[in-house]
């Protein structure tokens, strides 16, 4: 025996611990993994974006004494009634069936307290969410579950759905332990079965059909109601021009770290664009078509912080959207429940088997013992008191960059860390005047 | 008797009459004359009136009709009566692709052929189709039923749910999960009053029909199914 050290033991990049952990997952079940929640890969995002801050050629605003504005308009192209919210930062769609009526009851709570709005999901609207939302968006999904004339009447805005950034081109399943009586009834379907919604609308096809269909929903809601188009991070350019052409007041864009209540992990790891790579995109087809600050951006997809906020509205945007972080605001994946996740074999923050109604949080299960543990009080509360958190960062960043409303925020204001960051956001790489594909250094 | 000249007035001057009837009316009987094709005629009613829309129609005549009987005096566009909750549509000519799309309520009539997707998704409305359908008709049809006295054409029924579908003549294919099921007695029933209230009760009889449903095998998710989809 040598008396040479061995090589130590290496670990192969390609085959890492977890690619190699499910592939026998695989070879055990002989089914792919389906989970919830959005990419968990590490993609280029706002943390690779810095703002540049006042310096002699800019000069900030004074904090707590100088006014910077957060208020939005969203659906003053077409609609009679837009929407004006008190901050840009809103919740995006998320189903009653996903979720339960009291976490959906809570993000109502907690975005009026805060000043805006939130989304209904695919399932239709419940009375808790209508009762305790002022500002409600109602979508209009392919499965069309729920779907009638009297709520989109009662909708502050109806949103078209075409795709979601964490699965674009794909539909969605709610799988039958999550089906009780009262989801099965609003679905019209039998309870307990595995439920899909389809990826494509049943009545139409294409951007020359969906100009139509927004002229129907028009027509029905009498042209009083905002209509957005929501889109997943796909072809955000192309997607964004074909929404203009079609009559959208605003357009929303999830990019691919959105979250989705159940699919494949390899649609959510390997479908999209991330959110950072999305929004210059976006914003340039607005502007080609003159319609920049016309027909509203509002942009979703990993959004966490204020510094979130105030990057995204830089680069163009006019408000975000949150959906993972509110259900994290409310109390999902929290720490305080690790004996429970240790039970269904996770832990907490990596919890994310929501389609199995487990959740011992009770906000992604339909089991009246879990959501029953849930205060839609003390969830609303929660959330206003993250909303104002991430609004008061995002203005702090927006004072320091010198201006009085968030929307005031630019390109300019900012710098990237990494070469693929300033490609994909369009700004200078730090230390450069450097942005890759535009030439010059 | 309100007349509409479409052509004159135009289509939201059409709707926002027509919304604005609520519950009682003693205008319930309107004429729309020259609707020259155009889409979304006569959305979104909430009234217990009758229209008549004398020509041919485009996309989504009377969507999410409630209460409301539209007879359409041609042919229909795409999505007739999609999504309609409650009362009547009738097409006295054929009518194109997704005829009561999601419909959850109600009776569409179409005196022609229906194109393709004919009662996809449907969810409770009742649709009698005097001709034919296309392929793909009745797509994860959720419930109501489809009678249909002349063929189908491909994948009917495909990913069914809880519908009922009835068909006199041939059906090219079926979809997945769909099959040929039982003719009871209550299903005659169920044809009979749906021929009647169709007015094809002198162009067919019950028992001129077969029955298809969901087997209900890809009601739950089963990798022994995976061909399946």
């Amino acid at each position: 025996m040598s008396d040479f050290p061995h090589t130590p033991p290496r670990q192969s990049w390609t085959f890492s611990n977890d690619t190699n952990a499910e592939i026998r997952r695989a070879a055990a079940s002989g089914i792919y993994d389906i989970r919830g929640g959005g990419s968990k890969r590490r993609l280029p995002h706002f943390d690779d974006l810095l703002f540049l801050g006042a310096s002699i050629s800019r000069y900030p605003l004074e904090g707590y004494r100088e006014k910077c504005a957060t208020d939005v308009w969203l659906g003053t192209r077409y609609a009679q009634k837009p929407i004006h919210l008190d901050i840009p930062v809103t919740i995006a769609g998320m189903s009653f069936g996903s979720l339960s009526g009291p976490a959906k009851e809570a993000l109502g709570r907690g975005a009026t307290l805060a000043g805006t709005s939130t989304t209904t999901g695919d399932g239709g609207m419940t009375e808790e969410e209508r009762g305790h939302s002022k500002t409600l968006v109602y979508q209009y999904l392919p499965s069309r579950y729920g779907m009638n004339p009297d709520d989109l009447r009662r909708a502050d805005a109806i949103e078209l759905v075409v795709g979601q950034g964490a699965k674009p081109g794909g539909g969605g399943m709610l799988l039958g332990q999550k089906i009780s009586d009262r989801v099965a009834e609003m679905r019209t379907l039998p309870k307990g079965i595995d439920q899909r919604s389809a990826c494509r609308h049943p009545d139409w096809t294409g951007p020359d059909d969906m100009e139509i269909k927004i002229l129907e929903l028009r027509e029905i809601t009498d042209w009083q109601t905002p209509i957005y188009v929501k889109v997943g991070g796909a072809r955000p350019y192309y997607d964004t021009a074909l929404s203009v052409k079609a009559g959208a007041d605003v357009v929303v864009l999830d990019g691919m770290q959105g979250g989705t209540a159940a699919t494949q992990d390899v649609f959510i790891e390997h479908v999209g664009q991330p959110t950072l790579a999305c929004i210059p995109q976006a914003v340039k087809a607005l502007q080609d078509l003159g319609m920049h600050r016309k027909v509203q951006l509002v942009v979703s997809g990993g959004i966490r912080t204020g510094a979130d906020v105030a990057k995204a509205l830089a680069l163009g945007a006019d408000a975000v959207s949150i959906g993972t972080a509110a259900l994290v605001a409310l109390g999902d994946n929290d720490p305080a429940l690790e004996e429970e996740y240790r039970k269904l074999g996770t832990t907490a923050g990596a919890y994310d088997d929501w389609h199995e109604g487990k959740d011992p949080a009770g906000i992604t299960t339909q089991d009246p013992e879990l959501f029953s543990r849930f205060d839609p009080v003390m969830g609303g509360r929660r959330l206003a008191n993250y909303l104002k958190v991430m609004t008061l960062e995002a203005q702090t960043l927006a004072r320091a960059c010198g201006k009085n409303h968030l929307h005031n925020l630019e390109p300019e204001d900012l710098c990237a860390l990494t070469v693929e960051a300033a490609a994909m956001a369009g700004v200078p790489l730090a230390g450069t005047s450097w942005i890759p594909g535009r030439g010059g250094y | 008797m309100p007349s509409f000249d479409l052509g004159a007035h135009g289509l939201r001057a059409l709707n926002s009459n027509l919304h604005a009837l609520k519950g009682q009316t003693n205008e319930t009987q309107w004429d729309i004359v020259n609707p020259r094709g155009s889409h979304a005629i006569a959305v979104g009613v909430d009234a217990p009136v009758d229209i008549t829309v004398h020509g041919s129609t485009g996309y989504y005549c009377a969507g999410m009709n409630k209460q409301a009987t539209v007879r359409v005096k041609g042919s229909a566009g795409p999505g007739v009566a999609e999504n309609m909750m409650s009362g009547t549509v009738i097409v006295d000519g054929d009518a194109s692709q997704y005829a009561g799309a999601t419909g959850r309520g109600g009776l569409l009539v179409i005196k022609g052929n229906a194109s393709s997707r004919c009662g996809i998704s449907m969810k409770g409305i009742d649709i009698v189709v005097h001709g034919s359908i296309g392929h793909m008709s009745a797509f994860m049809a959720q419930s109501g039923n489809l009678v249909v006295l002349g063929d189908a054409g491909d994948a009917l029924g495909d990913s069914l749910y809880e519908a009922r579908l009835f068909v006199r003549g041939n059906v090219k294919s079926l979809g997945a999960d769909c099959i040929e099921k039982e003719m009871r007695a209550e299903h005659l029933e169920i044809l009979e009053n749906l021929l009647r209230r169709g007015e094809a009760d002198a162009k067919a009889r019950p028992e001129e029909f077969r029955r298809y449903g969901s087997a209900r095998k890809l009601y739950n998710f089963n990798i022994d199914n995976a061909s399946a989809y």
